[in-house]
């Protein structure tokens, strides 16, 4: 057995510094591993990163306008939006041109609708003028000015050509203006009137209900975790199927069951007339408003609460309450000081995770929240599969990612990250 | 390895040169109405040709879809059941095939051309129209006291009739029955609504029964709500509502006043490979001709877009009932219809929306 001396390396079995052979291993310890789950990353990155990212892009890409409008766009540089004139003969001939060829490749009514977000009536402004373009000689047939103008009144309008030079370039921020009210004019970003601002009120409600269901989910849950961690194993296995059982069934079913329980004419209410609570004339209002978004979510989302809570209450061992009560404590302390702290892991893990699927959420109070309880969600589903508005609804979606993003971060500020407890 | 893919390739389309498909999906809304073309259109077509006809439900969010299938490059629908509206919108994309109705569609069975059998219901030269159906309203014979609504400025009367009615969250419809119930004639209702004036008007009428509306979002809410007594009158689709009359037997009754039509119909999709293509065409054919479109009012209500369909509308397949009466075409009911303005729609809907959707949040 020799002793290495002090500036001599420590050798493994091959001869070489036993500092690098240690390092090859764990090197090729962790390539494996990474080779194992890299099918795994890759499809995670195509089917799930990639596509996330091409559709918030949409919420700054506006290259539709001078890809379709080339022409118009490089003339219209040279108009000053701000005078209060329209632009000259240079301008119109360019547009004519350039709607004739995007009428005849059939874009100009995407280009329209583009526009129609900033403007009502463009849409059919560019329509009507793409239909009579059609026919005219480009080289031949000016001066454009007068026969647009001729076409529809629009092109009389300054406004039309200030929308026009506004949203000209490739990138816009036009899409995330307009989702916090705002819009972006010829004179810098100004708000919407008052009566088209709606998007922030909607931010701060979904932010607001997401924290009073957050609450109310704990509220309930938490007893009915204490009681699956600490019943008799027969009792508490029965107790964990009532709280899977809906958990299994089909959300919209669930759905569905609160508005028989909560319309006017329904379950409960029927139950309060029928013992005198209510009379019949004045049934309560509990659907179709903010409370039955509340009640509808709460319910759908308290697995999520109690399943975490109660994989951390199981992992505190009931001999620490015992021991505090016969150092003297009394039931109230013992809990607070002790069984408490120990779960909060618990109450963070279940937190974020009701609270994230709340904020995101769409399908329960589209059917149960009326026009009151609805949530942003609602609206980014509406512009992606009704006005076609995709735009706005990744704006709108890049928002609430980046308020979830930092809600987060806040939370592993204060709460610190490590002390979330999923399980034992 | 790719070599062998595409000699396959070349050697299965040598194989089969004039192949047409064997399998289709059609788009629809569901319900009543899909099962009123399974009966009258689907079941037929595949007895005559042995084509599968799969389903889909997802007519009402068809343009979103079809413009994500055509940005993917990958069409996966044959033919789609949609509104007047959209049908032009997907044509003006062209996410739409152009038909030509007179090859491309049955004549009458008097040698009548397709475009003349169709005449004015032709709105855009993709569409090939399917029938006639209106919004409009229901009201619970039980719940609204001695005499009955006639009109539908009695959904604004909420001292007449008190209690909740059901309307469509969306300005479309809902503004301009508030016009017309304000004073404002039928012909200038469209003029009205392009100032902010007129809108504010027709917002303020609906504010004076603000309070006593359910909001809906989808054709069947109505029906369900006027079933629980949740609302004792409420706006849907004519077909639903004749269902929950004369099917479901509910105490409800129709008020036909200021109805507004619109047309459904078919489009085909542009891009689809040539054998399909030419089976969506063969079925268009098929199922658009006189005696198909004829034979769907026995399961629906909605009324045939051809002249040369009507005279041959029956009665209803299970019921036995004239189907004639509950058409929305149907005389005594066309005449109080209010027609809507397709081209309005297309420019004002993104800003009525968001100030419609601002006014239900106040």
């Amino acid at each position: 057995m020799s002793v290495s001396t002090k500036n001599e390396p420590m050798l493994s079995a091959d001869g070489s510094p036993l500092k690098q052979s240690l390092a090859r291993a764990l090197r090729r310890q962790k390539v494996r591993a990474l080779l194992l789950i890299a099918p795994l990353l890759i499809f995670v990155f195509i089917a799930f990163i990639l596509p996330i990212i091409s559709m918030l892009l949409r919420s700054v890409e506006n290259d539709i306008v001078p890809r379709t409008l080339p022409e118009t766009v490089a003339a219209l540089e040279s108009w000053d939006s701000t005078t209060g004139e329209l632009p000259n003969e240079q301008v119109y001939a360019a547009f004519a041109s350039d709607i004739q060829k995007a009428a005849k490749a059939k874009v100009h009514t995407k280009v329209g609708l583009r526009l129609n977000y900033e403007q009502s009536g463009i849409a059919s402004l560019f329509k009507k003028t793409a239909r009579k373009a059609k026919k005219w000689n480009i080289e031949t047939d000016g001066p454009f000015k007068e026969k647009l103008i001729d076409v529809h009144d629009g092109w009389n309008k300054v406004e039309t050509w200030q929308t026009l030079k506004v949203h000209s370039s490739n990138y816009t921020s036009g899409y995330f203006l307009n989702a916090v009210d705002m819009r972006k004019t010829a004179s810098g970003a100004e708000f919407q009137p008052e009566n088209k601002q709606i998007l922030i009120k909607l931010f701060v409600r979904t932010l607001i209900m997401s924290l009073v269901i957050t609450f109310s989910c704990l509220l309930f849950g938490y007893p009915v975790a204490w009681l699956l961690a600490n019943l008799p194993m027969r009792k508490a296995n029965l107790l964990m199927i009532l709280v899977l059982l809906p958990f299994w069934t089909s959300l919209l079913v669930r759905t569905s069951a609160w508005k028989v329980m909560l319309q006017q004419q329904g379950v409960i209410n029927d139950v309060l007339v029928s013992l005198g609570l209510v009379s019949d004339s004045s049934r309560l209002v509990m659907i179709n408003n903010e409370i039955g978004t509340i009640v509808a979510m709460t319910h759908i989302l308290l697995p999520f609460m109690i399943l975490p809570m109660y994989s951390v209450m199981q992992t505190i061992p009931p001999s620490y309450l015992r021991a505090a009560k016969s150092l003297g404590a009394t039931n109230v302390t013992a809990f607070w000081r002790v069984y408490f702290p120990q779960s909060v892991p618990g109450i963070g893990a279940g937190s974020i995770l009701v609270f994230i699927l709340a904020i995101g959420y769409y399908i329960t109070p589209a059917i149960v929240g009326g026009t009151k309880g609805i949530f942003i969600s609602n609206q980014i589903a509406y512009h992606i599969l009704r006005s076609l508005n995709w735009g706005l609804a990744a704006a709108l979606g890049t928002i609430l990612l980046v308020a979830v993003l930092i809600l987060y971060w806040t939370y592993d500020k204060i709460v610190g990250i490590d002390n979330v407890k999923l399980g034992g | 390895m790719k070599i062998k893919l595409t000699a396959l390739a070349v050697t299965t389309a040598l194989v089969a040169p004039a192949a047409i498909a064997e399998e289709m999906t059609i788009v629809s809304w569901g319900g009543a109405y899909s099962k009123s073309q399974l009966n009258a259109y689907h079941i037929p077509y595949s007895e005559k040709t042995g084509v599968t006809i799969l389903n889909d439900d997802s007519s009402s969010t068809a343009v979103a879809k079809l413009r994500a299938m055509n940005e993917a490059g990958n069409i996966t629908w044959d033919v789609v059941d949609v509104e007047a509206a959209p049908a032009m919108q997907l044509c003006d994309e062209g996410l739409a095939m152009v038909i030509d109705p007179d090859t491309m569609l049955a004549a009458a069975p008097d040698g009548t051309p397709a475009s003349e059998d169709f005449g004015d219901m032709l709105v855009s030269e993709c569409f090939i129209p399917q029938i006639v159906y209106s919004t409009t309203f229901g009201y619970r014979t039980d719940l609204v006291g001695d005499t009955a609504p006639t009109s539908v400025c009695d959904v604004f009367d909420t001292a007449a009739y008190p209690g909740k009615r059901s309307l469509f969250s969306v300005p479309i419809n809902t503004m301009e029955w508030a016009l017309l119930c304000d004073g404002v004639a039928k012909a200038d209702i469209y003029d009205a609504l392009e100032t902010a004036e007129g809108q504010d008007r027709a917002l303020a009428k609906l504010d004076t029964i603000k309070d006593d509306v359910i909001w809906v979002s989808s054709g069947s809410d109505t029906p369900q709500l006027l079933a629980d007594g949740e609302v004792i009158m409420g706006a849907t689709y004519n077909g639903r509502l004749f269902s929950l009359i004369e099917e479901q037997k509910q105490p409800v009754a129709m008020i036909w006043d200021g109805q507004v039509m619109d047309l459904d119909g078919w489009i085909i999709p542009a891009g689809l490979s040539p054998e399909r293509q030419a089976r969506a065409l063969d079925y268009i054919m098929f199922a658009t001709d006189t005696q198909r479109l004829a034979d769907q009012a026995k399961w629906i209500s909605y009324g045939p877009a051809r002249a040369s369909s009507a005279p041959l509308v029956g009665k209803h397949a299970d019921l036995g009932i004239d189907m004639g009466p509950h058409m929305p075409t149907a005389p005594e009911n066309l005449s109080r219809a209010f027609l809507m303005n397709y081209d309005f729609w297309a420019d004002y809907r993104d800003d009525l929306d968001a100030k419609f959707q601002a006014w239900l949040a106040k």
